[in-house]
């Protein structure tokens, strides 16, 4: 067996043993696969884990993100305006293999998109590009048949969402047949509202502490090195999406393209919140 | 009781909200409690004899119900060919069938302690109605509309506005009918403690489907009564149009273990279905997954959802109910495509003919039966859900027509 397929699990246990030994938490990038363009996207991608970036989270576009705040959906439609699509995406996190071996990713986005692929032929795709989970986002544990079981039997992690409204009745639903970590959304919201506070989270942590010995990520709302390190103190790592989504936005020309500033732009905001991250607990 | 009942069309969903390979419940984690609660209210209210008295009370003294069965003499005599009827629900307070699902829902709204409203519109008959109610039981309310769709319905976009909503333009997509509803599930997603969200057609996650259809069936169950009083049998046919489709379920439902009833939906063909701008899913989408269901869509090879393209702001949508998917897969019911142009003509004939000025949305399914009344019997008879009234049409239907007001 190549290096590129080992099972996806695997690779995200080994990055949050990792962690653990290092004494921190670890620091969850989210970026758009071809946003604002593939060639660029891939770029940004190869250059997460030297800034810092423990695991990377790449959306696949999709045209109707319900739970996404407008950065997250105006990445998609820039994604696929220039002409992004989910045998590209997986065509990206193929070429980042081939570099890189160790840092997991997370292919995060809505179900429609790889139901019409096929759920097999997927999940057989997706693993040999170097795939190591999923998250879905309008997959609940009611539908798992759909995706979650099929996903988990071929040795790639789903892993949850689980919300504000995850109380104790409804959690050893979401902690069953997920694996790799759970992530915790914060803020009932869409991605890139408010954040939530300190004692949230702490609350929150010991709740979902009670009902799962996976690594908990914290998600939602998070744009700066401080917010970063706050929550790095709480969880096993922290996530942040709309802010490094925000920056490529930030970073195009007046016509919508990419500029030479793009990837450092993106990749200067990771250093910094990776700082964050790795220096909270000290 | 559930798939295991093949000698009726009338058991689904299932306990999880499928019709067959249909429907289903695929929304955001943050929602699913809350749709589970929203189930449980339901289940509990269907149970309830003081919740069917309460909506029958103002079903009949607030909405007008139950409205007539009318006979359309001069239409079926033009045709030459079916005895046509059409049942009025453009006569209901607010002037279509939406009303009846909205008063179901804010009552349920009110049995479950929710304080403030939202819903999304397309045309903008289920954002009155949604505001309306909202009116009428003192409750705050949102309507996410599209920005395109605010511009071809500005009449009812101010009538909102009278009755105190407030209505949030969406920009996002296409800036019709598909985003106001993600945006209304962004709404939701956020204000998960005291909202309420009114979904407008018999789509979305499970219970919406069943829930819409229940209190849109009081449109078949009174014209099933009303036809047996005037013509003393069943119709041979049931007709309406669909966009999402809840005025359509809301007449088949009680027809559909009938079946000597030819059950036949009417889809938007825009400026044709070969086009590729249309909103006809069922006749040239497949299924997916969207908006909380699994069901026909349209959409590109990838996956990604399509625009869908009408006259009719209230057909403009690339999906459908998913238990019209179902009934056209088993073959129960079929669905038919006409054209702006078709359900224009049909918009004229039916408005000079008979008095109505029908909505453009059952304008789609008036067309078709000037294509199938003519081939049928004078014996014959089809039933038409007259979903709404055409007043709010009038500057589109104008525009088309190179007509300045």
């Amino acid at each position: 067996m190549s290096d590129a397929i080992i099972g996806g699990q695997d690779r995200i246990a080994k990055r949050f043993a990792k962690l653990k030994e290092e004494d921190r938490a670890g620091l969850v990038t989210f970026i758009t696969a071809g946003d604002p363009d593939p060639e660029t996207s891939f770029e940004i991608l190869k250059q997460l884990p030297d800034a810092g970036a423990d695991i990377i989270e790449l959306g696949m576009p999709f045209t109707d993100p319900m739970a996404d705040g407008p950065a997250i959906q105006e990445a998609s439609i820039r994604a696929l305006d220039a002409g992004m699509h989910m045998r590209k995406t997986l065509s990206i996190v193929r070429g980042f293999r081939d570099q890189d071996h160790e840092t997991p990713i997370i292919l995060m986005g809505y179900y429609n998109p790889i139901y019409i692929y096929g759920v097999a032929e997927f999940l057989e795709d997706a693993r040999n590009a170097g795939v190591d989970g999923l998250i879905v986002v309008d997959l609940p544990p009611e539908e798992d048949p759909e995706l979650c079981i099929p996903t988990v039997e071929k040795g790639l992690s789903f892993i949850r969402l689980t919300t504000p409204t995850s109380d104790d009745k409804r959690l050893p639903k979401l902690v069953q047949n997920t694996s790799g970590f759970v992530y915790y959304v914060s803020v009932a919201g869409v991605t890139g509202a408010g954040s939530a506070s300190n004692d949230q989270i702490v609350e929150a942590m010991g709740r979902l502490k009670r009902h799962t010995d996976l690594p908990i990520a914290v998600g939602f709302g998070i744009k700066t090195a401080e917010q970063a390190a706050d929550v790095a103190k709480q969880a096993d790592a922290a996530v942040v999406g709309s802010a490094i989504v925000s920056k490529i936005a930030e970073s195009l020309d007046e016509n919508g393209k990419a500029t030479d500033k793009t990837a450092s732009m993106v990749t200067g905001l990771v250093r910094e919140l990776a700082n964050g991250v790795r220096n909270a607990r000290k | 009781m559930t798939s295991s009942a093949p000698n009726s069309f009338r058991a689904l969903p299932d306990p999880d909200g499928h019709f067959g390979n249909f429907g289903g419940r695929f929304v955001a984690e943050t929602l699913m409690p809350l749709i589970l609660e929203l189930e449980q209210a339901y289940k509990d209210a269907k149970a309830d004899p003081a919740f069917k008295k309460e909506m029958d009370y103002y079903l009949r003294h607030y909405v007008g119900r139950e409205n007539p069965l009318y006979f359309a003499e001069r239409l079926s005599e033009h045709l030459g060919g079916a005895k046509i009827y059409f049942k009025r629900e453009d006569l209901n307070h607010t002037g279509a069938h939406k009303i009846n699902n909205c008063i179901g829902q804010i009552l349920l709204a009110k049995r479950m302690g929710k304080t403030r409203i939202i819903a999304e519109t397309g045309a903008g008959q289920h954002g009155v109605a949604t505001a309306t109610v909202c009116a009428r039981f003192g409750l705050p309310c949102t309507v996410y509309m599209g920005s395109k769709d605010i511009e071809r319905q500005s009449p009812n976009v101010f009538r909102m506005r009278l009755l105190g909503a407030e209505v949030k333009p969406v920009v996002s997509g296409s800036n019709s009918l598909k985003d106001a509803m993600n945006e209304a599930l962004r709404d939701w997603v956020t204000n998960v403690e005291d909202t309420f969200y009114i979904i407008g057609t018999a789509a979305g996650p499970h219970p919406y489907p069943e829930m819409v259809r229940d209190f849109q069936s009081v449109i078949g169950n009174e014209s099933r009564q009303q036809i047996m009083e005037a013509e003393g049998r069943l119709p041979d046919q049931v007709i309406a149009s669909v966009g999402g489709g809840s005025n359509a379920i809301g007449l088949f439902h009680p027809f559909l273990d009938d079946k000597g009833v030819d059950v036949v939906g009417v889809e938007a063909a825009g400026h044709g279905v070969h086009t590729g701008n249309h909103a006809a899913s069922l006749s040239a989408g497949r299924p997916g997954v969207l908006h909380g269901n699994r069901t026909y869509l349209l959409m590109d090879d990838d996956g990604q959802i399509k625009e869908a393209d009408s006259i009719s702001a209230g057909l403009d949508y690339p999906g459908i109910g998913p238990e019209h998917s179902w009934l056209k897969d088993i073959g129960r019911a079929r669905y038919e495509p006409i054209t702006d142009k078709e359900a224009l003509e049909a918009f004229k004939l039916c408005s000079e003919l008979e008095g109505i000025i029908p909505a453009l949305e059952c304008s789609h399914a008036i067309a078709q039966i000037m294509k199938e009344a003519p081939k049928m019997g004078k014996d014959q008879i089809i039933l038409m859900c007259l979903s709404g009234r055409g007043d709010k049409d009038i500057f589109t239907v104008a525009e088309a027509l190179g007509v300045e007001l």
